[in-house]
């Protein structure tokens, strides 16, 4: 049993960083997520295990650090709010292309624009669909506990390796700010020049050296044909991922008549209108996502031949409806019911929903 | 070995070499116009990386502009950045990895425009880099639109009847501005235009790489750059304008040379 503790959702990130032995962290202050650095600025990781953390001038400069570090073939992590990660969006779709390990972590607040800072999902498409330019898509992870948080920027660095890809951690900002019990790993070492040679020497810019050829991290290729495999490489590896990756948690669906699907913060909600709505005699289940890509597509599309409807519960104004739908493909009613601008529903209200939705 | 250093061992025999291209530069053809300044300041760069012999310890990083392909003709490990992000690149592996030599390479768009708040900004935290600063007054790149090093009245395909203060504001001197950070321990001004101003060029990116290893600060060697494509004029024409335009708007000579002294003046002490 690791140590456990109370803490914040956002302190544990900065916690379980320096724990799994991450070399750096690059960021810039936004609400509601600025204990992250805040933290590690308190704790001094560079004092013992030797992890950086730099406040940078922007968004922009902080995602392409990470870049850099992520190319010399170092563990390293930032992370921000919404506007933030619009601003990185450039560089996240830049470290997709030149496929570069990071662990990104979105604590979403109502947008558009300066928005709100109260919580929010409403970042959904953004992180799930790419967010910047170009084909591609990031490993995203919905933390819906402040265990989550701690337990997701471990298994966040152990996919950005597996798979060279970026990982998004996209929380809201209930999940960040909230306080829990929580266990933590024993602190790992930071990986030692050899064992980054060993995971990452066919690649990573550690200094060229005679018995072996140079490594260049870029995106950029001119050639269409070049190009249009490197695209291909990338959508087969992210169909790997669909094939290996999915994670998602069911609750009481087994006998459900009506399923509702929510991630994050929006989950643990709706966990409570189960209870509520079973305490009814209405036989409802819970879908939640823990991977929102790859999206858990084949458990929705096997209960849609089962159930009498999906509802999908969101803190935006409708966008995992949408991927719900392509999984149901038609078979059963699909609807949606969400807050915005930084309202969290209660239990009460989503279940009131699925009677007005489904008229039981 | 190749056809052609074949063919050229059996010209030049080894008693009468002078001059040979450094074994870091490979024999791909450069794919810069004839006349630009780009071409001539790789090849120092090599020289000096090979002649300091730090090769295994070296990371460059390129730009997007017309340098972007550096990664090509140098025997180096890069990172190519995204356009105007080559300084928080180049921050974020020399933090990890500072016993290593780091420097960027950028144009006066990349580095004096989309990129100034991460070029102020690494400089102004000392980052231990070299900066290379290629300034031709153009966006060489994408066809010769205005830099904003481009010169009052001169011409560029988005000023076409020349720089006009009131519309476009005025030349940068960016590497003026910098001289004034703490984090600055080296800044100078070099040119490539003349085999004398080659070899001040090379000393200076030379020096540039030995303050890197003191940990002092950032070194930034801007070269005073021709582009004869995006100017519109032969290669000699090129190299006249910009001994009769540029050099007074940019003067050449060092800027700052204070090592530490600067920075040691905001240091906590104790
Ligand atoms: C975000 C972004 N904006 C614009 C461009 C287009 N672009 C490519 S290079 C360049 C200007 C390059 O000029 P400079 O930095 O002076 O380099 P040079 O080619 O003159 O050496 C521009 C605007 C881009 N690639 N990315
Ligand atoms: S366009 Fe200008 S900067 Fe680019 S290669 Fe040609 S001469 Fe050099
Ligand atoms: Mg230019």
């Amino acid at each position: 049993m690791g140590e456990l503790r109370l803490m914040k959702g956002n302190e544990v990130i900065a916690e379980a960083a320096i724990r799994c032995g991450c070399d750096g962290y690059f960021g810039y202050p936004i609400t509601p997520q600025s204990e992250v650095m805040e933290t590690l600025m308190t704790l001094r990781p560079w004092e013992d295990s030797g992890m950086v953390v730099l406040q940078a001038e922007s968004e922009i400069a902080s995602i392409h650090m990470v870049y850099g570090a992520a190319g010399a073939g170092k563990r390293v992590m930032t992370s921000s709010s919404s506007p933030g990660i619009s601003l990185m969006a450039e560089g996240i779709s830049y470290m997709a292309g030149a496929e570069l390990p990071c662990v990104i972590v979105n604590v979403q607040r109502g947008g558009p624009g300066l928005g709100t800072i109260q919580p929010s999902q409403a970042d959904y498409n953004q992180a799930t669909k790419g967010g910047g330019h170009g084909d591609y898509s990031l490993f995203v992870l919905a933390p819906a506990s402040v265990q989550e948080m701690h337990d997701f920027v471990v298994l966040g660095f152990e996919m950005a390796f597996k798979y060279r890809n970026p990982v998004m951690i996209l929380a809201d900002g209930v999940i960040g700010q909230l306080m829990e019990k929580v266990e933590l790993i024993d602190q790992r070492p930071r990986w030692t020049n050899e064992q980054i040679e060993e995971i990452s020497g066919d690649w990573a810019t550690t200094g060229k050296r005679s018995n072996r050829q140079k490594h260049v991290i870029t995106s950029l290729e001119m050639d269409s044909n070049t190009m249009e495999q490197n695209n291909l490489r990338l959508q087969a590896k992210y169909n790997r991922m669909k094939d290996e990756e999915v994670r998602y948690e069911s609750i009481e669906c087994e006998d459900a008549d009506y399923i509702m699907v929510a991630f994050g913060s929006a989950a643990r909600i709706c966990q409570k209108t189960v209870q509520i709505a079973r305490r009814k005699g209405v036989k409802v289940g819970l879908i939640r996502p823990i991977t929102l890509f790859p999206f858990p597509e084949k458990i929705i599309a096997e209960y849609a031949t089962k159930v009498k409807g999906f509802l999908s519960v969101e803190f935006n104004a409708g966008q995992m409806v949408n991927d719900i739908r392509l999984a149901v493909n038609g078979k059963t009613q699909v609807e949606y019911f969400g807050r915005m601008g930084g309202i969290v529903p209660t239990p009460d209200e989503v279940e009131l929903a699925l009677e007005q939705r489904f008229n039981n | 070995m190749s056809v052609l250093t074949e063919r050229i061992n059996e010209i030049i025999k080894p008693e009468n070499l002078v001059y040979a291209k450094s074994p870091l530069l490979n024999d791909d053809a450069m794919h810069y116009c004839p006349g630009c300044s780009h071409g001539v300041v790789h090849r120092l760069i090599a020289e000096v990386i090979e002649e300091m012999g730090i090769q295994e310890q070296t990371i460059g990083v390129s730009p997007v502009g017309c340098a972007v392909f550096a990664y090509n003709y140098i025997d180096i490990d890069w990172a190519e950045a995204a356009h105007g992000r080559a300084p928080a690149v180049a921050t974020g592996i020399k933090r990890v990895m500072p016993e290593k030599y780091v420097f960027s390479y950028q144009g006066d768009g990349d580095l004096a425009a989309i990129g100034t708040a991460e070029t102020l900004h690494a400089i102004n935290r000392g980052e231990n880099i070299v900066m290379i600063f290629i300034n031709n007054a153009i966006y060489g790149m994408t066809g010769g639109q205005m830099a904003p090093t481009t010169l009052i009245g001169q011409i560029t395909a988005t000023t076409p009847n020349g720089r006009n203060a009131d519309l476009n504001g005025y030349p940068l001197k960016i590497t003026e501005l910098i001289a004034q950070l703490p984090g600055a321990a080296y800044v100078t001004r070099q040119s490539v235009q003349t085999p004398a101003a080659v070899r001040k060029a090379k000393k200076a990116i030379r020096k540039a790489f030995e303050i890197q290893a003191k940990k002092i600060g950032t070194s930034f060697v801007e070269v005073v750059s021709t582009c004869s494509s995006g100017w519109k004029l032969t290669p000699v024409a090129s190299n006249k304008w910009m001994e009769e335009n540029m050099f007074p708007q940019y003067p050449l000579g060092d800027l700052k040379d204070s090592g530490r002294a600067d920075a040691d003046l905001y240091r906590i002490k104790g």
